[in-house]
């Protein structure tokens, strides 16, 4: 029933891409909620920059995001997105650059940045001395809800996050997918404008990641903006209406997903597998072919517009692949292509 | 389903939208109560047991020494000169050290333990509340279990008979004060460890501190330069201010004493607050 109910939200959502750039057009130029009077973004950055000693972990990056967008920061690891993301929450002081939230710079005003925000931080640090509802009750106390406020909001957050009869659990018996749901009812218990969520779905099963993907596209729906970190392309191109792509603390790409796959890929990619001791040397027979060759070590990838035509033209030439596979191009080829293949530490 | 819808529509008016209308310093936002509410549920829920066994280890020490030591040592001199039994004499030496080891355990262990693996902190820092709501609080906590400590001790020794005079209910805030100076100072020393074994550190200090700050005999037997070194150290400043109290002879030196606190706790609250600051908003 679930599944049903998700498969048709994605189906909703892929659909809805193209939409969502109309919608991101009209929320630059009409006043988004009661903030927008003040900035019609609800975050401006400028030649942020950060350097720990001599590591420069963001390097002069910038972006605006408007009201309501679900926007993304995609990277490897040590990119500097989770360093971007403490800055915009004022736990981390920026060397250089100009910084705007709601338009209050965090780091002068941070506990009032911070109450307009909701964190979803990269490894869950949920209260494991409090019960599952206590946990969002003192989380509510820490912005000063009153408690009259935080009883219907906390029972109405764990209806949502799918926990209600967890309420009275100990946080350490619940499940990592649980653990997750709750870090983000939690986060939303101030219900925040922005909401900072840096890789929600790390280290959750297929069945935990779509719920909490429908989660947060019920809330973009409401109206809150997303920021995302993640590593999954599947889980960007889901959610994200905008998206940079980060690098070394740099930004190697801006646009939306689909705006990206068109700029910096094929619409359609040819998997081909000759084996790995012919791969490379099959590469150099398949020149012409395609828009890009790529050669990898187990598998060479042909970037065209037609893939099945691309796959004609190969067999043609007496070309015999083990397997051969068509697909549609995808934001993990525009990310590969702009941050590289090899492992980042 | 209208997690957020229904204060979207009421906008400003909104109970979210008017706690976002207060206004705070980047550091402080006059919310120590609900780090304090925190502790308390946190330890209604677990650690109690931890809470017991913290007022009966002074208890104990009363018993053992003072009794069972104190039958052959005979009456010793008190601050007064006068003659008290041994067990009056180390009772209010054993409420300060149950203050420190109390605040310092609270301030040191717990705080280690919260900052490095269940990185409450961090989660605290990414809400409204600045990094002395949450020292404040932590402290705070620290000291209300040190007053309840001081106040169980203190009636133990009423029924031992070991109480002469009224003054000796001013034991309890005077101990309140011993705790405040150890547990603000505890926090920003924790604040500067990384591993276990700085923090074994910690007891390498508190264990000759127990027991040489005049804790059960006079100073007077070390020679000078001994008695100086132990009189800068906190734990003799706690045990004679509480001596003092217990008897109700109070002389120019009881000021130097609760003096000496005062300014511990002003630079603990200094450099933990600078320390926070450093480790959570770098």
């Amino acid at each position: 029933m679930a599944g049903v109910f998700t498969k048709r939200l994605f189906h909703s959502l892929r659909a809805s891409t193209t939409v969502v750039l109309v919608s991101e057009l009209a929320s630059k130029d009409a006043p988004v909620g009661s903030h927008a009077a003040a900035a019609p973004y609800v975050i401006t950055a400028e030649n942020l920059t950060k350097r720990y000693g001599d590591v420069v972990a963001v390097d002069g990056i910038s972006f605006r995001v408007p009201a309501g967008e679900a926007f993304g920061l995609l990277g490897p690891n040590g990119a500097g997105k989770s360093t971007t993301m403490k800055m915009i929450g004022g736990v981390s002081q920026r060397t250089s650059g100009s910084l705007s939230i709601m338009g209050l710079d965090p780091e002068q005003h941070g506990p009032e940045v911070r109450a307009h925000l909701g964190v979803v931080p990269q490894q869950d640090n949920l209260d494991e001395e409090l019960k599952v509802r206590d946990n969002l009750l003192v989380y509510g106390r820490y912005f000063g809800l009153p408690m009259s406020y935080l009883k219907p909001k906390a029972d109405e957050l764990l209806e949502f996050a799918q926990l209600s009869d967890k309420a009275k659990s100990k946080v350490d018996a619940l499940s990592g997918g649980m653990k997750r749901r709750l870090t983000i009812a939690r986060s939303l218990i101030n219900e925040p404008r922005i909401l900072l969520l840096d890789e929600p779905t790390t280290g959750l099963d297929p069945q935990a990641r779509h719920i909490l993907w429908d989660r947060l596209f019920r809330l973009k729906e409401q109206g809150v903006t997303l920021i995302l970190t993640t590593h999954y392309m599947d889980e960007a191109e889901q959610l994200c209406d905008r998206l940079i792509v980060v690098d070394k603390g740099k930004i190697m790409a801006e646009g939306s997903p689909a705006s990206l796959i068109r700029e910096y890929s094929t619409r359609e990619v040819l998997e081909l597998r000759f084996g790995s001791e012919r791969n490379a040397s099959v590469g150099a027979e398949l020149g012409g072919i395609g828009e890009r060759l790529e050669t990898l070590p187990d598998r060479v990838l042909i970037y065209a517009h037609d893939g099945e035509a691309a796959l004609e033209q190969v067999t043609s030439r007496g070309l015999r692949p083990v397997t051969s596979l068509v697909r549609r191009s995808s934001l993990e080829d525009v990310f590969l292509r702009l941050t590289g293949r090899s492992l980042v530490d | 389903m209208s997690v957020l819808t229904g204060s979207f529509n009421a906008g400003e008016n909104s109970v979210a939208e008017a706690a976002r209308r207060r206004r705070f310093g980047p550091t402080y936002s006059r919310n120590v109560r609900a780090v304090v509410a925190r502790g308390l549920m946190a330890t209604k829920s677990s650690n109690w047991m931890v809470m017991v066994s913290g007022f009966f280890e002074p208890v104990l020490y009363l018993i053992s020494m003072g009794v069972g030591l104190g039958a052959i040592v005979g009456p010793v001199q008190g601050p007064g000169g006068q003659e008290i039994n041994y067990a009056a004499y180390i009772a209010p030496a054993l409420l300060a050290v149950s203050a420190m080891n109390g605040a310092v355990y609270d301030s040191t262990w717990n705080v280690f333990f919260k900052m490095n693996f269940a990185k409450l902190y961090q989660g605290m820092l990414y809400t409204s509340l600045g990094p002395l709501d949450v020292a404040m609080g932590e402290i705070f906590l620290a000291l209300l279990r040190g007053a309840m400590y001081a106040t169980g001790f203190t009636a133990v020794m009423g029924v031992m008979g070991l109480i002469t005079t009224p003054w000796a209910i001013l034991m309890i805030p005077a101990s309140v004060l011993i705790a405040f100076g150890f547990a603000s100072f505890g926090m920003g020393i924790t604040s500067f460890m990384k591993t276990f074994q700085q923090m074994d550190w910690i007891n390498f200090v508190m264990l000759p501190m127990f027991l040489f700050s005049a804790t059960f005999y006079p100073l007077s037997v070390y020679p000078q330069s001994i008695q100086w070194l132990i009189q800068a150290m906190p734990l003799w400043h706690g045990v004679e201010l509480l001596r003092q109290i217990s008897v109700g002879v109070f002389s120019p030196a009881t000021a130097v004493h609760v003096g000496y606190y005062l300014v511990m706790i002003t630079l603990g609250i200094l450099l933990t607050t600078a320390r926070l600051r450093k480790l959570f908003l770098k």
